[in-house]
This record gives C-alpha cells, structure tokens and sequence, in this order.
C-alpha cells in the first residue's frame, strides 16, 4: 500500500468522524470557504478603487476554475479511488452544461435576434417549425436540474453497466470512454441533432430571472458553485470513507481478490462511476451559465484527457489533491495562454511526461512523502515499527 | 502588293527566327493579306503559322457582334484544331484582350484569385503572359446566337480533330444534346473514325438519336441495343417512355415501346445496382487500407509490448509531413517523391519512436495507464512542434501524376488510382510486417520477449533492445501509413487525432497482438462503416461503428481473434 492511502486511512475514525476529520481536506474546506467569501465581498462591497477589490473577470474566472475542480474530482473518484481511468468524463461535462444551456436557451425568449417566442435562434435559422420533444419541459428550471443529472447518470449507468459486467478494464475501458466522448462529440457538431451543431448553445441572457451579465449573479454562481463544491467534497469524503468504499479502493488494488471474497465487484463499480458522471454533470451545469456558452468542442478527447492531467498533477488517490491540480493547471493555462498562446501545449504535453514519469503521485504526493519520511524517521528513531 | 507577298515568302521562309521581326515590319501587309486570303479558301500550309490567326484573332476585339460571327467562321476555317482553346474560352467566358494593344490573352479563372494579378496566356502561342491586372483587360463580347455557333464550330472541330480523347471527348458532349446536326456530324465522323471505342460512343450516340424516330420499330431497335449500356443519358432518356401523366398514363402512347424501355430500364437498374455494390466494397476496401495502415504499427506496439501510444496518429502525422518535406527538397521528382518518401519516414518516424521509448516509456513498464498519459503528453507536444515548425495550417502534397485519375471500368464503377495503390500498399506492408514477425530473428526475439520477458531474459534475448527495435518497427509503420495518407487527406497538425481512436478499435476487435486479426477487423471496419454510409451519413455510420464495437467487446473482451495462451492470462 502506498503513503498516500495510508495517510487518510492511518486511523480510520469511521465514515463520519473522516468526513472532517482528514487535515489537508479540512485545510482544503477552510480556504474554499475564506477564498469565496473574500472575493465575494471584495467584488460587491468594496469600491472599486481600493487593493481589495476582486473584479467580476476575477469572479467568472474563479467560478470556473472551481466548477473545473468538481470535475477534477468527479475524475479522481473513479481513477484515483478505482482505478478507472476515464477519458470519456468530458462527455458528462459537457452534457451537464448542454443541460443546463438548454434551460438558458429556453430563458431567452423572444429577445433573441429573430425573436421567435418559442424557438432558439439556431432552430429558426434551419427553418424549423418546432421545438423537438427532447427539448419540451426545458423552460422548467427544476426539469432542467433534473434532466442534468438524469441524462448523463443514465448514460455512465449504461455505459458502465456493459463494460464492467463483461469485465472489460484497465486500457480497454480508457479507449472505450474515449470513444464515446469522441461518437457524443460527432453527434453534436451535427445541426440535425438539434444542439446548435458547431456554433453550440450561446447568447444567454437570465437564469431564474437574475441578469446573468450582473455582478451579484455571477459572485451568486461563485458561491452557489463553491458551496456544491464544498458539499460534493464532503459527499465523497463520506462515501470512500465508508465501507463502500472500503471495498471500492480493495477493488483499485486487487480486483479479482476482492470478487474472489465474495463481492459483486461490477456494481460498486457502476455505482461509483454514475456517482462520478453526476458530479461531472453538476460541474457542466455550473460551469455554462459562468462562461456563457456551450459547443461540442467540450466533448473533444483531448478536454477529456486533460481533465485527467489535472488529477494526475494534483495526486489521485486525494479529492483535495485532485482540486488543488485543476485549480494549478487552469490558473496556469490562463496565464500562459494570455502570454504565450504557443507554448501552452509544450507546457502541457510536458506536464503529462513529468508528472507521470516522476511524480507518480503528483504533489499532494510528493508533500505528504516529504512528511510521510519525516514521520519514518521519527518512528524508527522511538522503535516502534507498526 | 507585291513587295508585301514578298516579303510574305520570305517570311515564310524564315518564319520560325523571324516572326517578331516581320510582324512589326509588315503589320498592315499582313492584314491585307489575311483578308484577301480569307475571301478565298485558305491555303492548308499557312495553317501553320499563327500570324494571320492573331490578326484575324485582333478583329473580335473591334468588330460589331453581328459581325463576329464570320470572323469565327474565318478561324476556323484558317486555324483548324489550333482555335479550339481560343473558341473554348470564348465560350466560358474568358477571353480577354488588353487594352493598350488588343493582344488577345485566356484567362485561367481557376488560378485567378484576385483582380490585381492575373493568370492569363496569349491566345495560339499560349505564351504565359505576367503582370497583367483585370483593369487592364477587357472581355470579348458574346452573345446567344454566337455562343450557339461556337459549340457547333468546337463540335466539329473536335470531332474531326487528329487527337482521339478529344475526339471522344467531342462525342461525349454531342451524347448529351443529339439534335439532328450533331447526328448528321456523328454519322460523317464514324465513317472516318478507327478508334473502336469512339465507334461504339457513336454509335451509342446515334441510337439514343433513334429514340426519337417516329417509327416503332426503330425504338424498339434503338431499346434493345441500349440496354446494356450504362450511360446516365441512356438511363434518362429511357425513363422519359415510362414516365406517367398526372392520371397514371404513359406519356409514350405505344404501349410495346413502354414495355420494353420498362424491361430495358430493369436491365440497367440491375446492373447500376451491382456497380454500386461493387465500387461500395471498393470504398470500403479502399477506407479498411487506410485503417489498417494506421492501426498495423499499433498493433505491434500494443499488441506485442502491451504499450498504449497515444502519439501513434502523430507518428502518423510526421510521416505524412516527411512526403511533404521530401517534395519540398527535390521539387522537381514529384513522380518518385513517394518512393523516397516512405524510406524516409519509415526511417524517420522510427527513429522518434525509438526516442520516445527509451525517453519516457521505458520507466513506465508494467503502467499502462500511466504509459498512455505520458504518450499523450508526448502528442501534443509533436503536435505543437508541427504547428511552430510548419503552420497551423494545411501542408500541399502534391500526387504524382499516376497516382491521379481514375480507371474508368464502365460508366456505373470507377476506380480511382491513388486509392487503388494504397489498397496494394497496405497489403504489401502487412505482408513484409507478417515476414518480419515470423521469419526473421528480430521477430522472433519479439514474440518471445512479449510471452515472457523473464524467460527471454533468461535464454539470452536482450529485452530492453527489443523492446526499442519494436517500438521503432511500429513507429516506422506508422511513418509510412503517413506517406499514403498524404496523398488521401489534407496534410494539417490534426492529421492524427482523427486515426487514433479508430486504429485502437481496430487493434482492440481484431485481437489484442494478432496481425491477421488487424487485417480482418480493418477490413471489415471499413466496409461496413461504408455500407452504413448511405443509409446514416457519415458521422452517423462512424457513431454505428464505435457502438458496435463496444458492443461487440461485451460479446468478445478479447476481440475477434483472441491470443490464445498463457500470455493472454496476464
């Protein structure tokens, strides 16, 4: 067993007591917690002039970050906990977000440019009628809320239902997710499809009524999107922290042993893969309304793929890890893409080489081995060796 | 006069060094000449020169556009064969002639982008002419009766022209519009012809001509001789006798005509139905090549060392850009650019395999899911070297002239060449692929470090250098799947991504580490993906495909040739 499962589990105080109980998550929650508030009250309350104000840029910019974190940590909960390395989670992603532009296409109206009452400016510019079936209930917000967790729970329940019944793992399944990201990604850029084609779900005006161009919606959507961090954060801790979960990380380390005592490991597996789209989903949900738009672009295999790099940056196998790598990476894309467009795929595909060649548990890992050392030592020094 | 007919034998006499020169000297003697000469009938040796064409050619530019009608007839009259290119532009609208001194010039209007330069060349001497702007030219004028003249004069010019395609070419268009002077040509022109093919387009031609007879036999003749062919005019015009009025009657009143242009129409339709099966499985062979090309070196990689590379369609990719490189080296053997292209990138993309694998891969042994990140990692950066290097942009390659074209079996099936040779080339590298497994020791050595490594080990086989010459085998396969993929697709820094996943679902239906099952399943994947075509659409059929391979994987985890053994426990 690794240091990294050791640390959390080195005094496994039940599923309850961990779900505050691990340091670095409740470091993790502390700062979630202190870093919103101040930059919410740095964007609404203090004037504009002063060091402390956090402009509404900053406040989009944060939101997505965060909502990138979630998924972060969707991906980290089946690879780093089951290892089930997904490249297809940018589809749930990306579902969850259509889910939720549909819900904002629908919020426009007749403001649109054609100004059809019923229809989104990309149907009436293709000359239809209607609205397809798949599209009624929409203007609803909680059918939308709904249809965001159901469409893309069903599918991973499916998806993963046929591949792990038929035991298909490891390699296999990476490509199997990624090709069906990849067939979601062609389906989409079709116009027939009914999702806007290439130019995707854009334009978007209100959410609930609140102006989504406002100052106080987006620091609203900040903290709306921090607190489901924060809850989802918990959730998982709470989940992997149980017996379920248990059994889950048993499975990561030796699949077969654990089928051969007696568990169906196929349905911990299911479970915990449609667990993980839902939380995809939620992350696409909150992440559309922030940035404004949603096109097939997001279930490109390589959004999948770098999800993955966020994870594997951070340290799998740690949902604050896994947080703390897709806020690295991300701050680190937005400086580098506003510097040096060019590099940042060198800077990258690097990253990818590096971290899996040298920092195999990314670096939560490589603090917690620096740590882990200090505490060997200090154990071998008092000569009780556990 | 006289001195100017002299000066015209003396012309002639010189006429090759000395054209210019006399142009300039005797301008207006010539002109009187042309003229003169026009009134009467030519004589055939002035055919020759092109000087009393340019003149004749420098009235379109002034005369009135009833008059332009007998300056054509004089051009062809003069010219022959010669004023076809002029004719033909005349008729697409450009021919141009520049203001300052009334040269007649063609403009390609294919290569002219914009107004500010122009691609054009002098009329007859075909003379490239640079530096021209669309300001200062003018366009000759034309209208309906003179455009309808000129078809026929270009009809009968080429018909009788000493060169056989165009001669075919000129009978091909009469097939489309047979009015009675064109079979009146038709019948003068197949007396002479002795090209057995033109013969049988003319005689397709006059048969379609018989349709229209007001005799029924000669219908039911002209049917029954045109039912086995399978040109689309036939086909058209033989539907016209089974077309039905808005009440259900048949426009054609002869009820024995409509049976058997509807028995006729049957034939056809069969026919064209079993061409377009047979070109559907040529597509698909032609679609299952391209896949094969790019999975086969995945299949070592993957297959024998258990080795996810993600940067295998980038491999790809440099391959594809190596013919790129190669033809920008030696511009001037495009025909054999490809011969040295696909040693160069075998080489090449073998050498950054081999890189790649002793860079990154080898620490990653026993990880392969860590293994498939770095190699994405190692993609995009390849990627993003090609990007900086050459452009974002799509790269030309340009095919070697016979790879272009087509081989024309029937008008129903057409083969195009350039898919054709990549059909035999995948076959021909998965046949020296399955020699090198099999036969020779490095093969050998292969198979055995991928049962079992210790055991090799132990016997002798230096693993860490087989696993480099493996990965640098498959690397140069995909090289060289690049070569033949840059004369299918565009050449851009996105040319791989659109492989990989395909070639893994390849690798992983036909059976993880088998060669024949690679050759089977992208086969298969090919044809089938192109029957779906027609039904789904293309992105439709390309979901199908993925669905039905996972699927599929349900059915068999272990592909459809599963390696057999105690290797395939591990």
């Amino acid at each position: 067993m690794s240091a990294i499962i050791e640390l959390p589990g080195s005094r496994r105080p039940g599923a309850w007591g961990s779900m505050l109980g691990s340091k670095g998550g409740n470091i993790f929650l502390s700062i979630l917690f202190v870093g919103t508030m101040f930059a919410a009250i740095g964007n609404l309350f203090v004037p504009p002039a002063s060091v402390f104000h956090v402009d509404t840029y900053t406040i989009t910019l944060l939101g997505k970050y965060l909502s990138f974190a979630l998924l972060a940590m969707a991906v980290d909960v089946v690879w780093g906990y089951c290892g089930i390395l997904s490249l297809g989670h940018g589809a749930f992603f990306a579902l969850g977000g259509y889910g939720m532009g549909m819900y904002l296409m629908r919020q426009i109206g007749d403001r649109g440019v054609y100004g059809n009452p019923d229809l989104p400016d990309f149907m009436v510019f293709l000359n239809w009628s209607e609205l397809p079936w798949f599209w009624l209930g929409f203007d609803q917000f909680w059918f939308a809320c709904l249809m965001i967790l159901l469409v893309p729970g069903v599918l991973a329940f499916v998806f993963g239902f046929l591949a792990f019944r038929s035991r298909v793992a490891g390699v296999y399944l990476s490509i199997m997710t990624q090709a069906l990201t990849y067939a979601l990604m062609l389906a989409f850029f079709r116009n027939e499809m009914g999702f806007g084609g290439n130019n995707g779900l854009t334009d978007f005006k209100e959410l609930l009524g609140f102006d989504l161009q406002a100052d106080s919606t987006r620091v609203a959507l900040l903290v709306c999107t921090a607190l489901i961090l924060g809850i989802a954060y918990l959730l998982s801790q709470f989940i992997l922290s149980s017996k379920y979960g248990r059994v889950i990380e048993a499975i990561r380390d030796a699949e077969s042993r654990v089928r051969f005592v007696g568990y169906k490991t196929e349905n911990y597996k299911v479970w915990l893969f449609v667990y993980s789209a839902l939380l995809a989903a939620m992350a696409g949900a909150l992440y559309v309304p922030q940035v404004g738009i949603i096109n097939p672009g997001e279930f490109s295999p390589l959004n999948s793929i770098e999800i993955v790099v966020w994870v594997a940056i951070g340290g799998r196998g740690l949902l604050y890890g896994a947080i703390l790598g897709a806020l690295l990476v991300n701050f680190a894309k937005t400086q580098f893409t506003g510097i040096l467009p060019e590099a940042w795929l060198f800077a990258l595909g690097a990253l990818f080489v590096i971290v899996t060649v040298f920092l195999p548990k990314g670096i939560v890992g490589l603090l917690s081995m620096k740590i882990g050392r200090k505490k060997n030592t200090e154990v071998a020094v008092s000569g009780t060796v556990s | 006069m006289q001195d100017n007919l002299q000066s015209l034998s003396h012309g002639r006499l010189r006429i090759m060094s000395f054209v210019v020169n006399l142009f300039a000297r005797t301008y207006t003697g010539w002109l009187l000449i042309a003229f003169l000469l026009t009134a009467f009938l030519v004589p055939p040796v002035l055919a020759e020169t092109t000087e009393p064409l340019l003149d004749l050619g420098k009235q379109l530019t002034s005369a009135k556009l009833n008059k332009v009608g007998r300056v054509l007839d004089d051009l062809e009259q003069q010219g022959g064969e010669q004023v076809l290119p002029l004719f033909k532009a005349m008729l697409a609208g450009d021919l141009y002639f520049v203001k300052a001194d009334r040269t007649l010039v063609i403009l390609d209007s294919e290569q002219t982008t914009d107004d500010e330069s122009v691609v054009a060349s002098i009329a007859f001497s075909g003379e490239e002419q640079l530096g021209l702007t669309k300001q200062a030219l003018k366009k000759v004028r034309i209208n309906n009766s003179l455009r309808s003249q000129l078809r026929k004069q270009i009809a009968l010019l080429t018909v009788n022209s000493s060169d056989p395609v165009l001669r075919e070419s000129a009978v091909k268009n009469m097939l489309q519009n047979p009015d009675e002077e064109n079979i009146e040509l038709l019948r003068n022109a197949r007396s002479t012809e002795t090209s057995a093919d033109i013969i049988e387009k003319i005689d397709l031609a006059l048969n379609i001509a018989m349709l229209d007879s007001n005799l029924e036999a000669d219908k039911l003749v002209a049917i029954e001789l045109l039912q086995n062919s399978l040109e689309p005019i036939v086909r058209n015009r033989l539907q016209l006798f089974v077309e039905t009025d808005a009440e259900g009657i048949f426009r054609e009143e002869n009820k024995s005509v409509v049976l058997a242009a509807q028995a006729a129409l049957q034939q056809i339709d069969r026919k064209l139905r079993f061409y377009g099966f047979l070109e559907r499985v040529f597509f698909g062979l032609s679609l299952g090549s391209v896949l094969l090309l790019a999975a086969i070196g995945l299949s070592i990689t993957f297959g024998v060392m258990g080795v996810i590379n993600m940067a295998h369609g980038e491999l790809i990719m440099l391959g594809a850009y190596t013919t790129y490189v190669i033809q920008q080296v030696f511009p001037n053997h495009l025909e054999i650019s490809v011969f040295l292209a696909i040693p160069a990138a075998f080489i090449f993309c073998g050498l950054v395999g081999i890189l790649i694998e002793r860079g990154v891969i080898q620490f990653l042994k026993g990880r392969p899911l860590e293994t498939l990140l770095a190699t994405f990692g190692i993609s995009l950066i390849l990627q993003q070297t090609v990007r900086t290097v050459f452009s974002p942009l799509n790269r030309q390659v340009s095919t070697p002239d016979w790879m272009s074209g087509a081989l024309q079996i029937n008008p129903g099936l057409a083969i195009t060449y350039n898919r054709l040779y990549i059909i035999i080339f995948s076959l021909i590298v998965f046949t020296i692929l399955l020699l090198v497994m099999k036969k020779t020791a490095l093969g050998l050595y292969v198979r055995a470090v991928s049962q079992n490594r210790d055991m090799a080990k132990a016997v002798g086989i230096r693993s860490e250098w087989i696993d480099a010459m493996t990965f640098g085998l498959g690397s140069g396969i995909a090289g060289v799947a690049g070569v033949a993929l840059s004369q299918l697709t565009n050449v851009g820094p996105n040319l791989g991504q659109a492989y990989i996943i395909d070639s893994f679902m390849v690798v992983v239906f036909g059976g993880v580490g088998n060669l024949w099952g690679t050759l089977v399943a992208a086969f298969s994947l090919g044809i089938f993906s192109k029957f779906m075509e027609p039904v789904t659409g293309t992105v439709l059929a390309q979901i199908c495909v993925l669905v039905f391979i996972v699927l599929f994987i349900q059915k068999r985890p272990r592909g459809l040739f599963p390696q057999q053994g105690r290797a395939s426990e591990t």
